[in-house]
Order: structure tokens, then sequence, then C-alpha cells
């Protein structure tokens, strides 16, 4: 292997479980949206339609959470065995509510009566899922007590303003999210309410962005340094811009903007958000403790993963963006996925 | 209780009660692709009518196991952060390389599976039939692979921190007791779906609903039934001298031998006592230990005593369980064979008393398997590597409170969710596959990750 690949090993493959994490927050993010939004639908018709149009992707879509859970392990155990017990009850939490969410998803197609119980379950799971990867994101930027390679904290470590506000700055993320998916997706009735809710998920985001910023130079020095510091805050500046931008395009032109438009700047602010939370813990794993050269896996355990990645994620990005690609176009009220296929544009 | 106890049993309950779902969908797979290649190549509706019953079912289920497998991913860095730890580096890579290789292969296929009948053409769904039960015996092979590396280590060494290091990737994915662990799962697997569809097929016979379906069922599960029950044992057999081999204390508790002795007896039901080290009450026949682990009339198995008590395992679990395996497999072997007889006197359909039989087989495989994990798993103790970790240096540094009330919420919520997924079982069962027999559409708002793709198969369609 050429010395300069070997030598980026560590940071090739943090820019990997980066992307796995990106793909899933993105991809799961507007299907735990929609779930979230699912609570206030007042209509059966709309929440049918809500779940239609979430339907043939959003059991891929938690795949890549397993992925980033094992490539976590396979590739940064460190990340692994000091993240996930520091962060136990949030963490089970998740995936008690992911638990939930799923197995309602398949009862209710068979439910005749009960589906109203079901979609409950549904948005509930959503919901707690949301606010359970927002404390560990803020847990994550505030960090963790660790001592002779482990966690050495208490249980409840987790329960800081910041993740707490993280938490709520997710829901309204994902429901910004589940709303520009909804508004691109369906049309009528389901769409007008998608741009009602979207009025406020939109506030709270913004709400918890500014929020989340604030708190983290006030209550971690080391974020606010990195931020603060010359040059690096030139270089850091476009991210706090571009999101301001886009949360501003997205509240004066959910009325008036292209259907796809709302879920466009909801992306852009996901994206922007990764990207100041890599600006602000680069390059640790364990944010403070473990670097990514520190925490890496060996070498021969690296490459082993690599050909496999190498040879099998390509084929998996092209097929799921073949899937979607399928599933383009809108929903139809009181019809499947699959008129809706095959249906053109409106 | 402590912390170490309480991560094994929060563990022991999350993987076992994940175990049963994939147990029931490798094999139902496999039954499912054999029915949609069979619609296929002969077009005779009961093949399609069989496929639509099953193929609900095994969305359920496999719904459930996705899900309670998510947990288990996530539950070895929580509870577990010793062993991450310490094997990262060994079986990250075998846990990569699942969900590379089965879960986006299942991911891709399943939604062709499930809601492309009569969408794709024949060949087409069959040919995602077929990648989806590849795609579950992949998994298998990881995951078997993973869990043997465990049982009988090679190809990695440790350093002086207790971190294992990988030498040769070969050694470690074929150590001494996968190809006969992979075998036996799978086998297992086949065996415990076979008897479902055998006792659901009985149900309606019994019942006098669906027959023509109902019989294709039963005739095609006694025939797997026949054919690898006795190859079951075979195969445990082999597994049974492989563990004498690489896991000597293991056995000894298996087969309660608390003595070094040459010409074993085999004992056929003893309470083990491990104050005292001894069996008692028990019903011994003399020599015949000896004679189907070593193959000869004296031969030396090596006995509990041959290590120090603290490197023993919980003697009566493992002892019981693995009668509760092997009685299971002679019953299921006695029910396949009946099962024949009947069917070479032309009675296969008509005897209610059998039909009763099978309807009590039905859920016993899943009792083996449980029973045949609680062996391998509790045998293997104090080890969670064996001979190399403790369990105890496994655990992660989470209190025992946390611990405890994740425990009680997972046995509430699964104890839930397996009450509602055998309502929803009983409510298919109960309506049969002739309600989704010839003419009834396609439910219409299942869909379809294929839905749209019959489109790009055959743009003329």
């Amino acid at each position: 292997m050429p010395i300069e690949i070997a030598a980026n090993l560590p940071v090739l493959f943090a820019a990997l479980v980066a992307f796995c994490v990106v793909v899933y927050v993105l991809a799961d993010g507007f299907d735990i949206g929609v779930g979230i939004l699912l609570l206030l639908a007042p209509r059966p018709a709309e929440r049918d339609m809500m779940l239609a149009s979430v339907e043939p992707t959003w059991d891929g879509n938690e795949t890549w959470l397993v992925m980033g859970g094992v490539l976590l392990l396979a590739t940064f155990p460190a990340g692994y065995y000091v993240l996930l017990p520091a962060f136990y009850l949030p963490i089970i939490f998740m995936l008690f509510a992911l638990v939930m969410r799923g197995v309602a998803f398949g009862f209710r197609q068979e439910s005749v009566d009960l589906q109203r119980v079901w979609d409950v379950v549904f948005a509930g799971g959503s919901l707690v899922a949301a606010l359970c990867q927002g404390i560990v994101l803020g847990g994550l930027i505030t960090g963790v007590t660790m001592r002779n390679g482990a966690f050495a904290g208490g249980t409840f470590d987790f329960l800081t303003p910041l993740g707490l506000a993280c938490g709520l700055g997710l829901v309204g993320g994902y429901a910004l999210l589940g709303a520009g998916w909804l508004i691109m997706k369906t049309g009528g009735q389901t769409q007008l309410f998608a741009r009602e809710v979207a009025h406020s998920a939109l506030i709270l985001t913004a709400a918890m962005l500014c929020t989340v910023s604030g708190l983290s130079a006030l209550l971690v020095p080391e974020v606010a340094a990195r931020w603060i510091s010359w040059p690096d805050s030139l270089w850091l500046a476009p991210a706090p811009i571009v999101t301001a931008v886009a949360l501003v395009t997205a509240w004066r032109r959910i009325w008036t903007g292209r259907d796809g438009l709302l879920f466009l700047m909801g992306l852009v602010v996901f994206a922007m958000g990764f990207v100041g939370l890599v600006a602000s813990l680069w390059p640790y794993v364990v944010p403070r403790h473990v670097t990514i050269w520190d925490g890496v896996a060996d070498r021969q355990s690296l490459v082993f993963i690599g050909v496999g990645v190498a040879c099998v994620l390509p084929v998996v990005l092209a097929y799921q963006a073949h899937a979607y690609r399928v599933f383009r176009g809108k929903v139809r009220p009181g019809q499947g996925y699959g008129a809706a296929a095959s249906a053109s544009e409106p | 209780m402590d912390a170490v106890i309480l991560a094994r049993l929060q563990f022991a309950f999350t993987v076992g009660f994940h175990i049963l779902w994939p147990t029931f969908t490798i094999g139902l797979a496999g039954f499912l692709a054999l029915l949609s290649v069979l619609w296929w190549r002969t077009g005779r509706p009961v093949y399609r009518d069989l496929f639509r019953f099953w193929s609900r079912i095994f969305a359920l289920a496999f719904g459930m196991g996705v899900v309670t497998g998510l947990v288990l991913s996530y539950q070895i860095g929580t509870n577990w952060a010793g062993f991450s730890r310490a094997v990262s580096n060994v079986i990250g890579p075998l846990f990569a390389y699942e969900v590379l290789t089965a879960f986006f292969l299942e991911a891709g296929f399943i939604g062709i599976m499930l809601f492309g009948e009569g969408r794709v053409s024949r060949g087409a769904h069959a040919f995602a039939c077929c990648m989806v039960s590849f795609g579950t015996l992949l998994s298998a092979t990881w995951i078997l692979a993973a869990n043997s590396w465990m049982q009988t280590p090679a190809g990695a060494v440790a350093d002086a921190d207790g971190i294992f290091h990988v030498v040769d990737w070969w050694s470690v994915v074929f150590t001494p007791s996968f190809p006969h662990r992979l075998a036996h799962m799978v086998v297992a697997s086949f065996i415990t779906s076979a008897f479902v569809i055998a006792g659901v097929s009985c149900f309606h016979l019994w019942r006098g609903r669906h027959p023509e379906a109902s019989r294709l069922g039963l005739s095609l599960a006694m025939w797997m039934a026949l054919i690898l029950t006795p190859t079951q044992i075979l195969l445990g057999d082999m597994h049974g001298r492989n563990t004498l081999v690489h896991q000597p204390t293991k056995l000894a508790a298996m087969e309660g031998l608390w003595q070094t002795t040459r010409g074993a007896p085999m004992t056929i039901i003893a309470w083990p006592d491990m104050e005292q080290a001894r069996n008692l009450y028990a019903i011994e026949v003399p020599h015949l230990a000896s004679l189907y682990l070593t193959h000869s009339w004296n031969g030396e198995v090596r006995g509990l005593d041959a290590v120090p008590r603290a490197d023993w395992p919980n003697v009566p679990i493992v002892f019981f369980a693995f009668r509760i395996m092997v009685g299971i497999g002679v019953v299921l072997l006695a029910t396949a064979v009946t099962g024949a007889i009947l069917r070479l006197r032309g009675r296969l359909y008509s005897s209610r008393w059998f039909h009763f039989l099978a309807m009590g087989t039905a859920p016993l495989g899943f009792i083996a398997v449980l029973a045949g994990w609680t062996t391998t798993e509790a045998g293997r103790q104090p080890w969670v590597v064996y001979g190399a970790l403790r369990t105890a240096d496994a655990v992660s540094p989470v209190a025992a409170h946390a611990v405890l009330l994740s425990l009680l919420l997972f046995v509430v919520i699964y104890a839930a969710l397996l009450l509602v997924f055998l309502w929803f079982i009983a409510r298919i069962l109960l309506r049969g596959p002739q309600i989704l027999g010839p003419g009834a559409p396609v439910p219409a708002r299942r869909p379809t990750v294929m839905a749209g793709t019959v489109a790009d198969l055959n743009p003329g369609d």
C-alpha cells in the first residue's frame, strides 16, 4: 500500500464513518420527522398519506444506523466502548423508540380498527428517538469523563442543558425535514398541513441552533476557542452564514417556493450543522480525550474492512439512489406507491 | 445483584429474544424461495397461494428480527465495553461484513420479495426471493463466525493491555468450531420452520380448510423434516466431539462428568450438585458417553476436575439445557419418521391424531434452539472469549441500577411485542391461505419498493 494512503487511513475511515452518520441522519431524519408530525396531523387520510410517503424507504434508512454502529466498533473502537456506556440511557431509550417505531409500521398495515394506536406508537417512537439522538449529540459537545481508557462518569451525566437544547433542536430539525419531504411528495390537504407546521419546525430549529451555539461557546471553552481563534474563524465563518441564509430563504418561501425547496433548505441546514460539529470536535473520537489517530483500529482490520466497503458500498449507494429515483414524484391519495411511481409528474 | 449478572441477564434476554426471529426467517426464507421457484417453473396457483400466505408471516417476523438485532449492535457497546475494547479488531470487521454483505442484500431485495409478486415477472420475483434467502444465510455465516471465534479463538494474539490483534484473517473466520456451529444452526433453523409449517398446515387440515395448500405445505415440511432431523443429530454428534477437543470443560458440564474418566457413562438424567461436585439421583448408561464421544469403549473423557473450580460454568444450567435440546431433537425425529410412515400408507392427510401431534411440535424447534444456545453460551462461562477474556472483565462501567432499569423495560416491551405479534399471526392463520387465493387483489396500500421497478424491468409493461 502506498505510504500516503497508509498514513491517512484514520482520516479516510473517519470520513467513512462520518459519511454513514450523515446518510443516516439525512435519510432517517425525514422519516423520523414525518413520524413526529404524525402527532399533529388531524385527519386519518393525511396520516395514511404521510406514512405512504416514507413507506418504501424508511427501513432501508435504518440499516445505516446499524452500519454506523458496527463501523464505529470496527474502525474507532474507543468511540464505541467509551461513548456508548457514557450515553447508556439515551442510547437504550433511542433503541426502544426505534423498536417501537419499526414494529408499529409493520403492525399498522395488518391492523384494521387500531390504526390510531399504532400511529401514536410510531409518532411517539419518532419523537423519543429524535430527543435521545439530540441528547447524545449535546453530550458529545460537552465531553465525557474518561479515566484509564474507560468511561468514568455517572449514569445521569448526559442530562445537560446543552443536551436538552440539542434534543429539541433535532426534533425541530427532523420535523423541518419531514415537512419539506411532505411538501415535495404530497399535494392537497397534506401539503397544506405540511406548509403550516413547517413554520413551527423552522422557529424551533432556528431557536435551538442559536441556543446550542451560545451554550457551547459559554460552557465549553475548547469549542469557543476553536471558533474565535484567527484564522480558523475565517474558514468557519461560511457555515453560520450559509445556515442563516438557508433558514431565511426557507421562511420566506414556505408558501411560494418550489415544492422541493424547503426540503433542500433543510438538508443544507443539517449539512452546515454537521460541518459545525466536525469543526468543533475535530480531530477527536472521544472529545478532548482520544484523537482519531489514537483511537483507530489496527491497520490489518482497517484494510480488511476497506476491501469490503470499496466493493459493496458503491453498489448499495447506486441501488438506493435508484430506489429513490423510482419513487420520485407525488404520492396519490388512496393509492399505493405503485401508481405514483409509474404516473408522470402532475 | 451485581452489574455483571444484570448485564448478562439483559444480554441473554435480548439475544435470546432476537434469535427466535432469525431462526424462523432463515428457514422460512428458504421455504419461500422454494415456493417462488416452483410457482415460476410450474405456474400452479397453489404455490402462489402458499407463498402469499407465508410471506405475510415472514414480513412480520423479519421486521421483529431487524429491530431486535439493531438493539444488539449497540448493546455490545453500552453493556460490554471491556469486550469491545479487547476484541474490536477481530469482531468489528466480521460485524461490518455482515451489514455490508447480508443486510444491504436483504434490504435491497425484500421489497420485491414481499410486494413484487404479480408486479415483476415470476422469474425476477423468484430471483429476489433466492437473494433474500441467500442474505439470511450470509448473515448467519458472519455472526456465527464471530460467535465461533469467541468459543474457539484463533488467528489473533493479545498484547500486554489485553487488546487482540489479528495475525491471520482466514483463521479468525474459519475457527475450529465454526463449520460445525454454522451447519448445526442453519439446519436447526430449517427444522424449526419445517415444524411450524407442518403444524400450521395440520391446523388447517384439522379444521377442514384450505385442503390443497395445507396438504402441499404439510408434504413439503415433512419431507424437509425427514431429511434434516437425522442430519441434525449427526451434525450435533460432530459438534459435540469438536467441543470435546476444543472446549473440554463445557463438554464435561454438558455430560455432568465431574472426574476425568475412562469408559465414561452417559448420564440420562441427574441433579448435578456443584457443592459436592457429583451427580445426585443419577440414571446412567455405562460406557456410552465414551462410545459416542471418543468412538471407543474405554475412551478417556476429561471431567470438570481438570480445571480449577473458578473456571467452571454453572453445571446444572448447561446440563439441563443440553438435555432439553437433545430430548426435543429425539421427539422431532420421531415425529418426522411417523409422518413418513403415514405417508407411505397414504394416511398423512387424514390421520387426525397426527395433525394434533404436529400442532404440538410446532413451537418445539424454538425451545430447542434456545436450549442449544444456552448450552453453548452458558457452557463457555466464566469466559466471554474462551480461555482468553473473562466475562467479569468484559462489562461496561455502567451503574447496576441503570442496567436493571433497562433490563426491566426490555422485558416489558419485548413481552408486549411478542403478544401483539402472536395476535396478528393468529389472525393471519385463522384466515388461512385461501383468503389470499385466486383473484384476491394485493392490498392496495402495500407498496412497493418494487412496484415502480416493474416499469424499469419491463418497460413494455
